[in-house]
């Protein structure tokens, strides 16, 4: 038995039954990634020792509450590189933040450390979560495990590839227009990404604050229920946090779908929808509806115009979040003979070219003679984009639809069209603009064994019958292969 | 420049004042606030703006920002929201100041003043919360010029409320008289301890001037610079004698902003580089709106401590005080707090009034402190009153206890009898020392008797060095009258 082979949900009852320790699981996890990393390229921070260090650590510990009979930890986390982590650089995979050390832990790396799991590693991303294929990282590009010559999706992209891969048995993600579940589906694993305000943000560093949210990446919906109990609840240092009790979300896995009412939007199913991805939506919607789901098309009129308000709201939070990297009191600093010239080649040498691309788009939203036109604008379309969703949960409980149009593209493929790279983005953007919860769970590969992804949204707070759709729709599917590496 | 603001013109003026708040920690996070300290020790993630911190409003700014409103009459929302307000400057570490923007808290209010006699309402257009910047420490002059800059962030998320008036004032003594009052509204109300020389209440104006009568406002100036109340006036002053002058002489006003200059006693325009910023506010996503019951509001209401207004009245009221006395001791809650608790211990207000009105403030002055940093306490002052009105010692003997009392908080009859100061007031023992001064004195009591009553002081003198100056003096006189009138032939 291999530990890169064994799920989240196999792991911790080894832990429970001590028949596994942490220490164990960071070997296992060390030797995988020995084998594999150069070709994937998940990682932007590696370091066994610290990690072995973290685990024996977290181990003591739990020797110490020996009389406590609860479940056991020691899962080392595998922590997008947006989340900060004490011990552990966090970069934002920018080169502005490439030697940020932060002095305290993001809520939810707090929580997993309190509960006795630890961090593995820090994944590859787009620079500041801005982007799709996670080639906009300053380091480095992080490759498809499935087809080491395409993207693993973006902008979670070295979460989804390193649980893919097998480098991890969980990681953090962020997903603010589909971070984590377009990686997902592109890598073939799950992704969720859970109501505005389930889990705290505050550690995650900002792209787009009103948007953004912590979710889990992980091989089976049975492991992301797992893992999203460790990480969501209220957080009174982050006042968007929601004060909602957290359920146990393992006791939504029922393979229970009868009376569910299932609703596809028609205008997640048009244009510019890759055949093969529909065919696959098409399929796991079907194996639902055989389980006894009723399915009904429904409409989400204001579709169209959510990429457009998507691209600005996040600019112009953006611009304002980003606008503290200045040089001047933490990471990289570049040169100038005064306080102007230092802010300007800190910045022009700091951010890559698509992160000054929204900055400079959020600016000019936000400006005196523009704010109404582009930003209220757009906040008005956000509300409609809300009540057309409040409005489809009234006649349905979920609705299905595929993650992204198409499968992983190639490398290099959309680099010089930011406007083709943003479309990867059409089906996933508008839950985040209605702050709702959507798990994207693998539905097959196309004809070159590229996976494709079934995105399932619910109403707020939903993730539970998420979870539980998800699920169900797993059984039927029967276990998903694995990439050869 | 010669002040030339007569009858012909007329001066508009509008306020800007921030006030730090008094809370215990700051408006955002958990740090302590207070003046001071070493450098960047009272941080922390969020009001260092780390990457990833969030902020988290304090209930006591809250409170403190709604009571500010409250004690200046204003109305206050029951929805309200932050936004940010987007520019650089190294002493903003998020690159943004948490403020508010089309929703303030408070909005609608005013303040009654008395300058030159007549009494006149202020508009308070809005209050609002906000967040402090840190410090900037520069080599040289600014930090165009510095070599080098430092940075202190222990200032960084004190809890601020933003003050603005409409352009109700009319004369750079009224700006003054109304900065005096509004000091004194927020002290009273114990929401700051607004010290302008620690930077915990600052103004900048907007002026404008135009000829009596016409209906339409002159161009205006923001000045800026100002550190003390008597500065905001001579600065003004001198801005509308500058603006007078530059429309006499046939130019024009330029709307820009200006910096006084305290020490040349000039503003001065400040270079045109620094063009109208665009702040790009918008709704801060970190914060959820203030939403506010009414009965919240009324809570905070019945909350708000005696304002000097009303304060002023009932002292006159109350001890029988002149105005002039009412408001000289309001002129800070600490000073009102001290007359009232002494006066309440001692029968005689007016008494106790014209010793806080002039020793006291006579010794605070002369030694440039602040009550709270004496060791004098109301029970002090009554002691050495009572003393003075049993007759044990004389008012000029209480002049000098009451400066020991000032610096070393002793209580009054220890410091008399430690000195000695006991006035002797035993009759048959001073009788007997009037019968022998009267004898060593034969010439006075001859020139007395002829009717030169200046003699009578060298008896009592001659008492008093023989008694070192203890004896009581009105029985002292009674004493010798009586004698000479006896021994009268
Ligand atoms: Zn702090």
């Amino acid at each position: 038995m291999e530990i890169h082979e064994l799920t989240l949900t196999e792991v911790q009852d080894l832990l429970d039954r001590g028949e596994l320790s942490g220490t164990d699981l960071v070997e296992g996890l060390y030797t995988r990634i020995d084998a594999v990393e150069d070709k994937v390229q998940a990682f932007l921070e590696l370091d066994r020792e610290r990690a072995l260090a973290e685990a024996k650590e977290a181990g003591k510990a739990q020797i110490a509450r020996e009389a406590d009979p609860g479940p056991r930890a020691g899962v080392p986390v595998a922590v997008k590189d947006n989340v900060c982590t004490m011990g552990w650089k966090t970069t934002c995979a920018s080169r502005i933040l490439f030697n940020f050390r932060p002095p305290y832990d993001a809520t939810v790396v707090a929580r997993l450390r309190q509960q006795g799991h630890t961090v593995l590693g820090k994944t590859n991303m787009d620079e500041f979560a801005m982007g799709s294929s996670t080639e906009h990282s300053a380091f480095h590009p992080t490759r498809n495990p499935w087809d080491l010559t395409r993207v693993p999706g973006g902008s979670s992209g070295g979460s989804a590839a390193a649980v893919a891969a097998g480098e991890a048995l969980f990681a953090l993600g962020s997903d603010t227009g589909g971070s984590i579940r377009l990686p997902a589906a592109f890598c073939g694993v799950v992704g969720l990404k859970p109501t505005y305000g389930r889990v705290s943000r505050y550690g995650l560093v900002a792209y787009a604050s009103s948007l953004d949210q912590i979710g889990p990446i992980t091989r089976t919906v049975a492991d992301c229920a797992l893992a999203l109990g460790w990480i969501a609840g209220h957080d009174p240092l982050d006042s968007t946090s929601l004060a909602a009790e957290v359920p146990d979300y393992r006791t939504f896995l029922r393979p229970e779908v009868r009376g569910l009412r299932i609703g596809l939007p028609k205008e997640y199913f048009g244009e510019g929808l890759d055949p093969e991805v529909r065919g696959a939506v098409e399929k796991a919607v079907q194996q639902l509806e055989e389980g006894g789901a009723a399915v009904l098309e429904v409409s989400l009129p204001h579709t169209e115009y959510a990429l457009a308000a998507y691209y600005l709201i996040a600019p112009a939070e953006a611009s304002s979040n980003l606008a503290r990297y200045d040089g001047v009191r933490y990471g990289f600093r570049g040169e100038g003979s005064d306080i102007v010239e230092l802010y300007s080649d800190t910045r022009r040498r700091g951010f890559g070219d698509e992160v000054k691309r929204r900055i400079m788009l959020g600016t000019y939203a936000l400006s005196a003679g523009y704010y109404d036109a582009y930003y209220l604008n757009a906040l008005r379309v956000r509300t409609l984009i809300r009540r057309d969703f409040e409005a489809a949960f009234q006649k349905v409980d979920v609705l299905a639809c595929p993650t992204s149009p198409t499968v992983a593209f190639r490398l290099g493929e959309r680099t010089d069209d930011p406007m083709q790279m943003y479309l990867s983005d059409i089906y996933t953007v508008p839950v985040n603009l209605a702050g709702l919860p959507a798990l994207s769970v693998p539905c097959g590969l196309n004809h070159e064994g590229l996976p494709i992804g079934l995105q399932l949204i619910g109403p707020p707070l939903s993730e539970g019958r998420l979870l539980q759709v998800g699920y169900a729709y797993e059984e039927r599917r029967g276990p998903f292969p694995r990439p050869q590496l | 420049m010669e002040v030339e603001n007569g009858p012909g013109w007329e001066i508009v003026i509008g306020l800007e004042i921030h006030v730090e708040l008094l809370t215990r920690s700051k408006v955002f996070c958990s740090c302590a606030t207070g003046f001071g300290g070493e450098p960047n020790t009272r941080v922390c993630p969020v009001c260092l703006g780390l990457p990833g911190s969030l902020p988290v409003l304090n209930a006591k700014a809250l409170e403190y920002a709604v009571k500010t409103g409250l004690a200046l009459n204003c109305e206050i929302a029951s929805f309200s929201k932050f936004d940010r307000k987007n520019y650089f400057y190294p002493d903003l570490p998020k690159a943004y100041q948490i403020s508010q923007y089309d929703l303030p808290l408070c909005r609608h209010g005013y303040l009654e003043i008395e300058a030159g006699g007549v009494r006149r309402r202020i508009g308070i257009t809005r209050v609002h919360l906000e967040e402090e910047t840190g410090k900037s420490l520069h080599a040289g002059t600014s930090i165009v010029d510095s070599p080098f800059t430092l940075l202190d962030y222990n200032r960084a998320g004190i809890p601020l409320v933003e003050i603005v008036t409409e352009p109700d004032i009319r004369s750079p003594e009224e700006a003054r008289v109304f900065l005096e009052e509004l000091k004194r509204v927020v002290e009273f109300a114990g929401v700051s301890d607004v010290k302008m020389e620690e930077g915990s209440l600052r103004c900048d104006a907007n002026i404008s001037v135009r000829p009596r009568g016409a209906s339409r406002l002159g161009t205006k100036t923001e000045v800026k610079n100002m550190n003390s109340f008597r500065a905001v006036q001579r600065a003004l002053e001198y801005e509308a004698a500058r603006q007078i002058a530059t429309l006499r002489a046939g130019g024009r006003v330029v709307q820009e902003t200006r910096h006084w200059d305290d020490a040349a006693g000039v503003t001065r325009g400040m270079r045109s580089k620094e063009q109208a910023q665009d702040y790009r506010y918008f709704p801060e996503p970190d914060l959820v709106p203030i939403v506010l019951s009414p009965e919240q509001i009324e809570q905070w209401r019945r909350e708000l401590p005696e304002l000097p207004a009303a304060r002023r009245e009932r002292l006159a009221r109350e001890y029988g005080l002149p105005a002039y006395d009412a408001a000289i001791l309001t002129a800070s809650k600490k000073l009102a707090d001290f007359f009232e608790e002494a006066a309440r211990a001692f029968p005689d207000p007016k008494m106790v009034s014209n010793w806080v009105m002039g020793e006291l403030l006579r010794l605070l002055k002369a030694e440039n402190k602040e009550l709270d940093q004496v060791p004098l306490q109301p029970s002090d002052l009554v002691g050495l009153l009572s003393l003075v009105r049993d007759g044990v010692i004389s008012g000029a003997t209480a002049k000098e206890v009451f400066e020991e009392m000032f610096h070393t908080g002793d209580p009054a009859a220890s410091i008399v009898d430690r000195r000695g100061l006991r006035q002797i007031s035993d009759e048959g023992a001073l009788r007997e020392i009037v019968r022998r001064a009267m004898a060593a004195n034969p010439d006075a009591v001859q020139s007395y008797r002829q009717g030169k009553e200046k003699a009578l002081g060298a008896l009592v003198g001659a008492v008093m060095k023989e008694t070192r100056g203890k004896a009581n003096p009105q029985l002292v006189n009674r004493l010798l009258l009586e004698a000479l009138r006896e021994a009268k032939p």
